[in-house]
């Protein structure tokens, strides 16, 4: 069971597990109040996979209306109200219903539990309920944009928000304070699950990587997305109640939203990309077939990201008018984050180095990910520096700097953790040849969408722009003619995914001869609890053996 | 079609500044990008799997690479940052000579006054080679001012004032744009920046200018029963405002609390608004609280009128406030140009 796919196809072995059918948690029970009162995490993960989809094709369609408007430099295809309300709907949608909780709501979901030996997460109730406050968080936000949108942008500055705008917005910041929620009751499920729930033997040291970063994650999550429950609840007192506490007019301080709004939101952006940086570890060692270079230092560094994220908010306000002293300090603290993010690429180089690598379709979005979050991550740079930001401030710079982190980073690992778990997921193996074709297109087409975009910030253009001037127009084809080439790369795994997930071949235990509980002591797909008795660790993860990979002792 | 620009013009002093940076942190950008991309591909084709259940060397690490690419980058970071901090203190430190402009942005368009009293809309005429100060708000939400061939920017906050400066160095025309998004027709609220030699700016100014920003501020003074109380009388029931700019003034009360003695701020603009607009957020030491100064709130006196004001303020030399009754000299436009 240590061999890989493609090791299998080489010697004209079907990877496949021709065992009759078990009972395993799809197929357990099969009515539909079987999946939305369930309390088994993997279900609650594949219906967080199947809601995120959703969010993520309509946010998907309002950025390929921003591209299509953005062709030419008039504004003649949408008027400016509809253009600022479809940017505003995709960076809700995308920000707050798709990267946050892309990876540790699904993946997380489903597989921590599992990397544990856990039977389920701590809360189960809890957990189910997550899901539907993400649900109706998402029932308010759609219905804002059904009763005419908004346009404040996702960022809400006031006083545009709480005074001037007459959008929808108390039904977008309604249906987002309801999901702070379930961001919030999942980030203190995995902390206890973490904490409680990891099988004998399994030491903080043994953790899988992938642990590591939804823990730091967890955190963030619990102490940072109350933060933005208070701001729109204060937003709401000033917009509904005529409190002041934004707008001068009534003796409040916009700036205050600010500090209050990226407090949340920049840790928000590790919310965000640390949970990817975990599965890309995960995929990196898995593939090298070797230890990964540094255990202790990722695990470090994940929690040095979490923690350090939340000194450096106000590097967003260069240029509102805070003191230059705070700018100085905040700008310091910024090249912080960089230094363990830079860590991590490193880290993975380190191991790959001398590994003994299997090019398979995840590896290939392993590759996708390192090199779009070393540009995004480096990028951050010109941004974190204060004699350049007060240029690039606000500009398609930073636009194209944080699709490269977000997009590049939280999107394009989650594919690759979706590529790589998927045989886990579902029992099943899809289309390897589409895969990596899928991997790079997205590679490829992000590339060509977002790279010019630096180029124009640096050359003049505005962030959130209906209209623009006539020289900026090429980058812009460029760009649009790029996203292009990224929604087929995105299409196509939605596609190839699905039908693998009903009719593809059927995949062995461990495909990939990873080494972590989920593949070495659970079936593909798992029964409904998981394990048969108890598994024991009894050494550090990522131990490669040449022959046959150490299965973990089962006691019973 | 393929004669397009990638690089903005360089128009201002601090714009080679902000690009050697630029292209400092660009160089060293490329080349690590470039070293990770080459060394992904070099280990994806390399090390790849050569035969079944190969495994790679099972080492886990080494201390020597593990401290060097912490401590390489943390001094690549720091130089940086301190670089940067070296370009933001030309950018935000302006010369003391710099002409004053005021800008005030409103949904959707960028209003600026002169020290001659001019007014426009969506056009800002600079002279060539002079440093220029704007001090900048906004009468609604927020909005940024742009010019990207000066390299420099400031949010325009309502309810404050924000500076920035520029000297150009190129004649002629260049782009202003709104960065921060204000609603339906932020993409619109963009305008030009014209730069004029010292003798065309000069006979821009003297056939535009009509009264000195100054003069009618004093106008205002009167008009709005400043000078009821601020009279340069030494029984007056106010301060004397004369020769304030620019001092520390000893303050006994300030926003809710009393000070420890001591206590004193600049009179910058932003004092100067906010003694008006909110007169007891802080109290002149031995005056009394809460100021029996009214509070001019917009109604009273709107952003471009406080402009002048203060312009009037920042003006005063000894002796030259107004006794109740106009009878004083007129005053000098604090910062216009001088004629040669
Ligand atoms: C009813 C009398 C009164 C009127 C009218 C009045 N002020 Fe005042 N002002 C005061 C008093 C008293 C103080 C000192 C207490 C304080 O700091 O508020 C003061 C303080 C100030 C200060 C701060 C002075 C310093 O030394 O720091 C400024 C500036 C000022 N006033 C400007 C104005 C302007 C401009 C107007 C007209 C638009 C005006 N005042 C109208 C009574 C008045
Ligand atoms: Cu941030
Ligand atoms: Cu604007």
């Amino acid at each position: 069971m240590s061999t890989t796919v493609s090791e299998l196809k080489a010697k004209g072995v079907p990877f496949v597990n021709n065992e009759p059918s078990k009972v395993t948690y799809l197929n357990h029970e099969n009515t539909v109040a079987s999946w939305l009162l369930t309390l088994d995490h993997k279900r609650i993960g594949v219906m967080y996979l199947i809601s995120m989809t959703f969010m993520f094709l309509l946010g998907g369609i309002f950025a390929g209306i921003i591209r299509a408007e953005l062709i030419t430099p008039k504004g003649d295809m949408l008027s400016s109200d509809f253009y600022n309300k479809t940017f505003t709907a995709h960076g809700v949608i995308m920000v707050f219903f798709v990267l946050i909780p892309a990876v540790p709501a699904s993946l997380g979901n489903f597989i921590m539990p599992l990397m544990l030996g856990a039977k389920d997460v701590a809360f189960p109730r809890l957990n189910l309920m997550s899901w539907y406050l993400y649900v109706i968080g998402a029932v308010f936000t759609l219905l804002a944009m059904l009763l005419g949108g908004v346009d404040t942008g996702w960022t809400f500055y006031t006083p545009l928000s709480s005074t001037y705008s007459n959008g929808n917005v108390m039904v977008v910041a309604a249906g987002l304070f309801i999901l702070g929620f379930s961001s919030i009751l999942t980030g203190l499920n995995f902390i206890v699950t973490i904490h409680r729930m990891r099988a004998p033997g399994l030491t903080w040291f043994r953790l899988p990587l992938f642990v590591w970063a939804l823990y730091a994650t967890s955190i963030i999550q619990l102490l940072g997305t109350p933060v933005i429950a208070i701001t729109l609840s204060l937003l709401g007192l000033e917009r509904v109640l005529g409190v002041g506490i934004f707008d001068p007019r009534l003796g409040g301080d916009p700036i205050l939203f600010q500090h209050l709004f990226w407090f949340y939101s920049h840790p928000a952006v590790y919310i965000m990309i640390l949970p990817p940086l975990g599965v890309a570890s995960e995929l990196v060692t898995t593939f090298s077939r070797k230890p990964i270079f540094g255990y202790q230092m990722i695990a470090g560094s994940s929690l040095a990201i979490a923690i350090f994220s939340f000194i450096v908010w106000a590097h967003h306000m260069f240029t509102s008018g805070i003191s230059p002293y705070a700018a100085m300090f905040f700008s310091l603290l910024t090249f912080s984050v960089a230094i363990p993010s830079g860590i991590k690429v490193f880290t993975w180089l380190g191991t790959m180095w001398r590994g003994s690598i299997v090019n398979d379709s995840p590896m290939w979005f392993a590759y996708g990910f390192i090199g779009l979050f070393t540009i995004g991550g480096l990028t951050g740079l010109f941004l974190s520096t204060l004699g350049t930001d007060i240029h690039l401030h606000d500009t398609y710079f930073v636009v194209a700097h944080f699709h490269y982190v977000m997009v590049g980073g939280a999107i394009v690992g989650l594919m690759g953790g979706l590529h790589f778990w998927w045989p886990k997921m579902f029992g099943r193996m899809y289309n390897e040849p589409l895969a990596k074709l899928s991997a790079f297109f997205v590679f490829a087409g992000f590339n060509l969408t977002f790279f010019p975009q630096f180029l124009l910030g640096y050359l003049g253009m505005p962030r959130r722009y209906h209209e623009y001037p006539a020289e900026m127009q090429v980058m812009n084809v460029f760009s649009t003619a790029g996203a292009l080439v990224l929604g087929l790369g995105y299409i196509m795994p939605m596609i190839y995914l699905t039908y693998a997930a009903f009719w593809g071949p059927k995949a062995s235990k461990n495909p990939w001869g990873a080494t972590t509980l989920d593949w070495t002591a659970t079936d593909s797909p798992p029964t409904p609890h998981n394990f048969e008795g108890q598994p024991v660790v009894t050494e550090e993860p990522y131990h490669y053996k040449s022959t046959e990979n150490k299965e973990h002792a089962l006691a019973h | 079609m393929w004669d397009f620009p990638i690089f903005p013009k360089q128009a201002s002093t601090v714009a080679s500044s902000v690009d050697n940076l630029t292209l400092f942190i660009l160089s060293y950008n490329v080349l690590i990008t470039a070293g990770v991309f080459v060394c992904l591909i070099f280990c994806a084709v390399y090390f790849r799997q050569r035969h079944k259940d190969e495994v790679g060397e099972q080492t886990h690490g080494g201390l020597l690479l593990e401290i060097s690419w912490a401590v390489i980058p943390t001094i690549i970071c720091l130089v940086t940052f301190w670089w940067g901090v070296k370009v933001y203190a030309e950018l935000v430190v302006p010369p003391a000579d710099a002409t004053d402009v005021y800008v005030v942005g409103r949904q959707w368009m960028w209003k600026t006054q002169y020290p001659t009293g001019h007014k426009e809309i969506n056009t800002l005429h600079v002279p060539l080679g002079k440093p220029v100060k704007l001090t900048i708000t906004s009468e609604d939400v927020l909005h940024s001012f742009w010019i990207p061939a000066f390299r420099v920017k400031a949010d325009a906050v309502p309810g404050r004032y924000t500076t920035l400066w520029f000297e150009a160095t190129v004649p002629g025309e260049h782009r202003l744009f709104c960065t921060e998004y204000c609603g339906t027709e932020h993409s619109r609220m963009i305008g030009k920046v014209v730069v004029h030699d010292e003798a065309d700016y000069q006979k821009w100014l003297t056939e535009e200018a009509e009264f000195g920003d100054a003069l009618q501020g004093r106008k205002l003074f009167t008009k709005l029963q400043c000078v009821t109380c601020h009279a340069g009388e030494s029984q007056a029931k106010a301060p004397i405002l004369e020769e304030l700019y620019m001092k520390r003034v000893p303050i006994g009360f300030d926003k809710g609390s009393p000070t420890a003695p001591g206590t004193s701020v600049l009179v910058d603009e932003n004092y100067l608004r906010e003694s008006i607009r909110y007169p007891s957020a802080k109290i002149v030491a031995g005056w009394q609280h809460p100021s029996i100064m009214p509070a001019y709130d917009e109604s009273l006196v709107s952003e471009d009128d406080l402009f002048q004001v203060i312009a009037y303020i920042k003006s005063l030399r000894r002796g030259q406030t107004p006794p109740r009754i106009e009878a004083t000299t007129q005053p000098r436009a604090l910062g216009a140009p001088q004629g040669k």
